[in-house]
């Protein structure tokens, strides 16, 4: 039972929790940039918490669906609307066959995710439906959704009932200024102790050109970096390293001036030096934030991201005891 | 005569020429048709066309050119 693309909106995308095991090759896990909202809307639908939906990035797509659905929408505040009706998000909904899903614009956040009971079936490559676009994997023959396309939907039988709800505490989001928690990395030593400093006492605003690969922040003072002889085949800036891996979440400052966050389609390595690494609990957060809003980054320790990691899981159990 | 509000579903830059050296997609005064670009949102790398989405004059820009913009901020008016 397809489900048609009448407005694709903005790099609307397939995603699932991605495909690990293959970033020593070059190729990101990519998957929901917010995990924690496809993980809940796939609760809200009956379907298992890794099933494909949909991720729209600011404004929503426009889909007609030509049988009966149950559905929900969960992430950043983007109202669906079912046949122009103003629907709740976070909720479980009932969509019949002829009727369209279209969105209103984004209250907050930058992301939303929309889960179909039986989840969106189209062809695995390496292990997951994620949508990798730059490496032409996943998603429809490798790409993001384009007008007239025809998603395919799995079969299933949920017993989800029509409004079933996420507890409004449950919903997690960024608050203002975000707040990231950030672990000091391989070469923090780069940077003086005052550039360090700064670092986390200053508010960056998110760049426009933040997206999938990595977000960018803008705003801060310029890195100073400790004096150094140039190490072998490490390019002349300060802020260039020996190429080495990246890993997810790690925070780059090319020239010093703006710091991109790596995140689910990332590059796996490179020639700068990353100053730290973004807690893996707090990733998906950055999936929430759209251009412009103020973030602040929260120095902490292992311990912090170890409990913190926990928490969230804590959380998504809460979720699933209030779903059932 | 209804007043119309065109607003952006996008964040990002708003521009009211295709590119620098152009002129600008409408000025007020200008009749529009819907589907009219009326300007760019520059986001994640990429440009995205607003357009007006009902028939009529435009009456005023609400924002400047190169101004960072918000979801649902009315971008233009028109009377239509």
């Amino acid at each position: 039972m397809p489900v048609k693309v009448k407005n694709k909106g903005l790099a609307t995308s397939i995603q699932d929790m991605g495909r690990p095991g293959y970033f020593h090759l070059g190729i990101p896990i990519s998957g929901a940039m917010d995990r924690f909202s496809l993980r809940v809307a796939n609760m809200l639908v009956g379907n298992d918490e890794s099933a494909a939906g949909l991720e729209a990035v600011f404004m929503g797509p426009e889909l007609e669906f030509t049988e009966d659905a149950i559905i929900a929408v969960t992430g950043g505040e983007l109202p669906p609307k079912i046949d122009g009706e103003v629907k709740e998000t976070w909720t479980t909904m009932r969509i019949k066959a002829g009727q369209t899903l279209s969105f209103d614009y984004i209250r907050h956040g930058a992301r939303a995710y929309i889960a179909i009971a039986g989840g969106i079936d189209t062809p695995q490559s390496l292990g997951s439906r994620s949508t990798y676009a730059i490496g032409a994997l996943g998603g429809i023959d490798g790409r993001v959704i384009e007008n007239g396309d025809e998603l395919p939907i799995g079969s299933i039988s949920t017993n989800m009932s029509e409004g079933t709800s996420v507890p409004k505490v449950l919903r997690r989001g960024p608050g203002s200024p975000a707040e990231l928690r950030v672990l000091p990395g391989l070469y923090w030593h780069r940077i003086t102790h005052e550039a360090g400093e700064r670092f986390f006492q200053e508010t960056w605003k998110v760049a426009s050109e933040a997206d999938r690969m990595g977000y960018r922040f803008k705003g801060g003072s310029p890195l100073e970096f400790v004096e150094r002889k140039q190490p072998f085949s490490a390019g002349s800036d300060p802020s260039n390293i020996t190429d080495a891996p990246y890993a997810y979440g790690s925070i780059q400052v090319p020239g010093g001036t703006e710091p991109i966050v790596l995140h689910r389609d990332a590059v796996s390595g490179g020639g700068f030096f990353t100053l730290g690494t973004v807690i893996s609990a707090d990733m998906d957060l950055i999936g929430q934030l759209q251009p412009n809003i103020e973030t602040k980054f929260v120095k902490v320790n292992m311990q912090t991201a170890l409990s913190a990691r926990k928490e969230r899981a804590v959380m998504l159990d809460s979720i699933r005891q209030a779903v059932a | 005569m209804a007043k119309i509000e065109i607003r952006s579903q996008l964040p990002g830059v708003f521009y009211r020429k295709p590119s620098p050296d152009e002129p600008t997609f409408k000025e007020v005064g200008d009749t529009v048709k819907a589907g009219d670009a009326i300007g760019l949102v520059e986001v994640m790398k990429t440009f995205q066309q607003i357009n007006a989405d009902a028939a009529g004059i435009i009456v005023s820009f609400e924002v400047e050119d190169s101004d960072v913009i918000s979801p649902g901020q009315v971008l233009a008016v028109i009377e239509g």
